[in-house]
């Protein structure tokens, strides 16, 4: 009779910590010391090395007793220790060398400079990451697997594994947030008299996708000053890099686009920084490191590496004394591209505004993993109240399938970052509180939405 | 052929009008100093362009500018410095793989398939209207349907290329074996050669000028498709330098590359110029 292998779990749902729960049990309560989840699937794994055919084990287990029989063969087998290295996901990654796309904003800082500044490679992990031409392709080399992780804008996930804007869903979960705030309105040096959004009827302006944390921002922001920005105004999706080429074209009156390009606009003379969008949600998520949903159970330890490489990095370039070292690390040919000065003025947050002033904002840019169900639920509000969704929304099981807060809070404490006791919060988003517990009343209560 | 023009009178003419050309630029993009702007606080101006300092925006670079920069480039044509930073000779290295690749399968498939439409009239009435339709569609629109279907970006860069170069080769080697003249089909009859054996010995050499003809026109459009198909899939490739560029508004790196495309292009261009000289025939 052959050994059938079978998952060391009977569970109907494999949890990605590799135990199987009851649903709704939360993995990250499992215990790292190896005893719980982690300790018995390394004791059963020991105990089917030690004897491999199913019904010897079956025959001892029952003459001896499961206890008896670890304590055996603890002595010959480290157990406790097997437990505890499973447990800390110590294990080697199953794959070592991987791809991962970025485009050249310094939203990516993170998942760049974990390149050169080496938090991919402490971690055991070599991974090229390489320069993408724009989201829609950076979508679709992920879908077909030509990168193991991505940067993306933290609705693109989100869009993905509910099939809007591609041909069938595509599971993909955003497993941290790269940056918080980080973003401007750039506008033209014409409409400097122009700072009313009352006064934008007929602007032309550029975001850098439909799915984008820009898009949904640009939008209610008009829509606070009562313009429908289906019908007032034009909002096109431009590659970021290619925002300012537009601007100075006079191709668009203004973008709501990310850093470094708002500073580049000022840097080359082209535009003004009209508001950061701090202004309208501080500490708003922007990008994501994405990956594909079934990495957890596939490649669970590269999986873990690459999880502690990103959330160490984006710890690291949260702190405001190493900002000046990150910026000298990405504004390279090889990863910005950018006048050093341009990236080192949107990490610090002294910055030329294009309008004569110094500006001294020290979170205009921001770096936090933790991605909060809660920014999912109002990302949905948005795709919803803007037609890009249809129907009934399942807010809470979305956010909580999409957005990794279990899996980033391992890596953060592991790290020894302090982690949010539940994933969901109240946010401040327009100087409104956004309840993500009443995320239908939040949409209705809006007079411009298109459904 | 030049009509007893001297070549150095013609090439003496050339150099004037690129020296005067040269001279109006670099004139034209001089910064016009004078001072006029506000005083600026400097350390308002410290983070700045240097135009953007004087109150202006970033100017075109002039030729010297771009020659200083050329010099730069071709100083070290081959590095590589991680996957995002790559020397120009690198660079079109890669798209003349990729347009090698996208040509060659073109040619192979568009050769014999001419080949038989041009000895068939049914066959060539019949596919003539799906080859009309599909002749004019733009690189960039094939270009998401088949990074769609094909689910891998380089093979979808060379997929864009073989559609593109794909007709010209095509139709004209269907022209140039429907008219190959009669009497030497009807000689090689009489001499009672088989299809395969005047295939090969009559049709071939006869329609060798048209059919090269048709691959010269079809690598200058390999090599335009190239760029654009880059600049959309990125990764490497000349096309996409230029992409990278643009993002840093570098335009005078954008110049250096459109002078590279042209001449690359233009050798291409004589290279197959040889081939056509070689099967050419005279009555």
């Amino acid at each position: 009779m052959a050994f059938h292998p079978r998952p060391p779990s009977r569970g109907a749902a494999l949890c990605p910590c590799g135990g199987s729960h009851a649903s709704g049990f939360v993995c990250d309560a499992a215990p790292t010391d190896g005893t719980g989840a982690f300790g018995e699937v390394a004791q059963e794994a020991v105990l089917r090395a030690a004897f491999p055919k199913a019904a010897t084990r079956r025959a001892l287990i029952k003459a001896v007793g499961a206890g008896t029989l670890f304590a055996a063969l603890d002595s010959v087998f480290p157990l406790a220790r097997a437990r505890e290295a499973m447990a800390q996901g110590g294990g080697a990654p199953e794959k070592r060398d991987l791809k991962v796309g970025f485009i050249p904003i310094t939203c990516a800082t993170p998942i760049i400079m974990a390149d050169p500044m080496g938090f991919y490679r402490r971690n055991g992990l070599n991974v090229e990451v390489i320069r993408t031409a724009g989201w829609a392709v950076i979508r679709d080399k992920s879908i077909a697997r030509e990168y193991d992780a991505s940067h993306m804008l933290c609705p693109m996930p989100v869009a993905m594994s509910l099939g809007i804007g591609v041909a069938q869903p595509v599971p993909w979960s955003v497993a941290a947030i790269e940056n918080t705030n980080g973003q401007a309105i750039t506008l033209a040096n014409k409409h400097k008299e122009k700072r009313e959004p009352k006064d934008w009827r007929g602007f032309r302006f550029a975001v850098p996708f439909d799915f984008s944390i820009h898009n949904y921002l640009l939008r209610a922001y008009v829509a606070e000053a009562g313009l429908d920005p289906d019908r007032d105004i034009q909002i096109r999706a431009v590659p970021p890099p290619e925002m300012v080429a537009n601007l100075r074209a006079d191709n668009i009156d203004g973008f709501l686009g990310p850093d470094p390009f708002n500073q580049r606009a000022v840097f080359d003379g082209v535009g003004f920084i009209h508001v950061l969008t701090k202004e309208f949600w501080d500490g708003h998520p922007c990008c994501a490191f994405a990956v594909p949903r079934g990495m957890m159970t596939e490649m669970p330890n590269t999986f873990a590496a690459l999880m502690r490489a990103i959330v160490e990095a984006t710890g690291y370039a949260s702190k405001a004394e190493n900002r000046r070292e990150v910026a000298q690390a990405i504004a390279g040919q090889n990863y910005l591209n950018q006048p050093q000065t341009v990236v080192e003025q949107v990490l610090t947050g002294t910055f030329a505004d294009g309008l004569g002033r110094v500006q001294r904002v020290p979170d205009r840019v921001n770096f936090d993993p933790f991605p909060w169900h809660s920014m999912a639920v109002w990302i949905l509000t948005q795709m919803k109240r803007w037609g890009q969704i249809r129907g009934d929304v399942d807010y809470a099981a979305v956010a909580q399938q999409v957005f990794l807060a279990t899996e980033a809070g391992r890596a953060m404490r592991e790290l020894g970052m302090t982690v949010p006791a539940s994933a969901s919060r109240t946010h401040r988003i327009f100087g409104r509180d956004f309840d993500p517990a009443q995320p239908e009343a939040y949409l209705n209560s809006f007079a411009i939405r298109r459904s | 052929m030049s009509g007893g023009v001297s070549f150095w009178r013609s090439a003496g003419l050339s150099l004037l009008i690129l020296a005067l050309f040269l001279g109006a630029w670099e004139i034209a993009v001089m910064p016009i100093s004078g001072g006029g702007g506000a005083a600026l606080d400097p350390e308002y101006a410290a983070l700045l362009g240097q135009a953007a300092a004087q109150g202006g925006t970033t100017p075109m670079p002039g030729p010297s500018a771009i020659g200083v920069r050329l010099f730069e480039l071709l100083s070290d044509p081959f590095y590589v410095r991680g996957p995002n930073d790559q020397g120009i000779g690198v660079q079109v290295a890669y798209s003349l793989l990729r347009v090698g690749a996208g040509f060659g399968l073109a040619a192979m498939v568009a050769i014999p398939l001419g080949f038989v439409i041009g000895m068939s009239p049914l066959l060539n009435a019949a596919l003539n209207p799906f080859i009309q339709v599909l002749r004019p569609v733009s690189p960039l629109a094939w270009m998401p349907l088949a990074l769609y279907s094909i689910k891998d970006s380089a093979i979808s860069a060379v997929f864009v290329i073989f559609i593109c170069s794909i007709w010209p080769m095509l139709l004209n080697t269907a022209f140039g074996v429907a008219t190959v003249r009669r009497e030497w089909l009807n000689v090689a009859r009489t001499l009672e050669a088989g299809r395969w054996r005047t295939a090969i010995r009559v049709i071939l050499p006869a329609a060798a000028p048209t059919i090269v003809t048709g691959m010269r026109i079809s690598i200058g459009i390999a090599w335009l498709v190239i760029v654009a198909a880059e600049m959309l899939v990125g990764g490497t490739g000349i096309g996409y330098w230029v992409w990278n560029q643009w993002n840093n508004l570098s335009i005078a790196d954008i110049v250096i590359a459109i002078l590279m495309i042209g001449l690359v292009g233009l050798a291409l261009d004589r290279l197959l110029g040889l081939g056509a000289r070689a099967v050419a025939w005279r009555e």
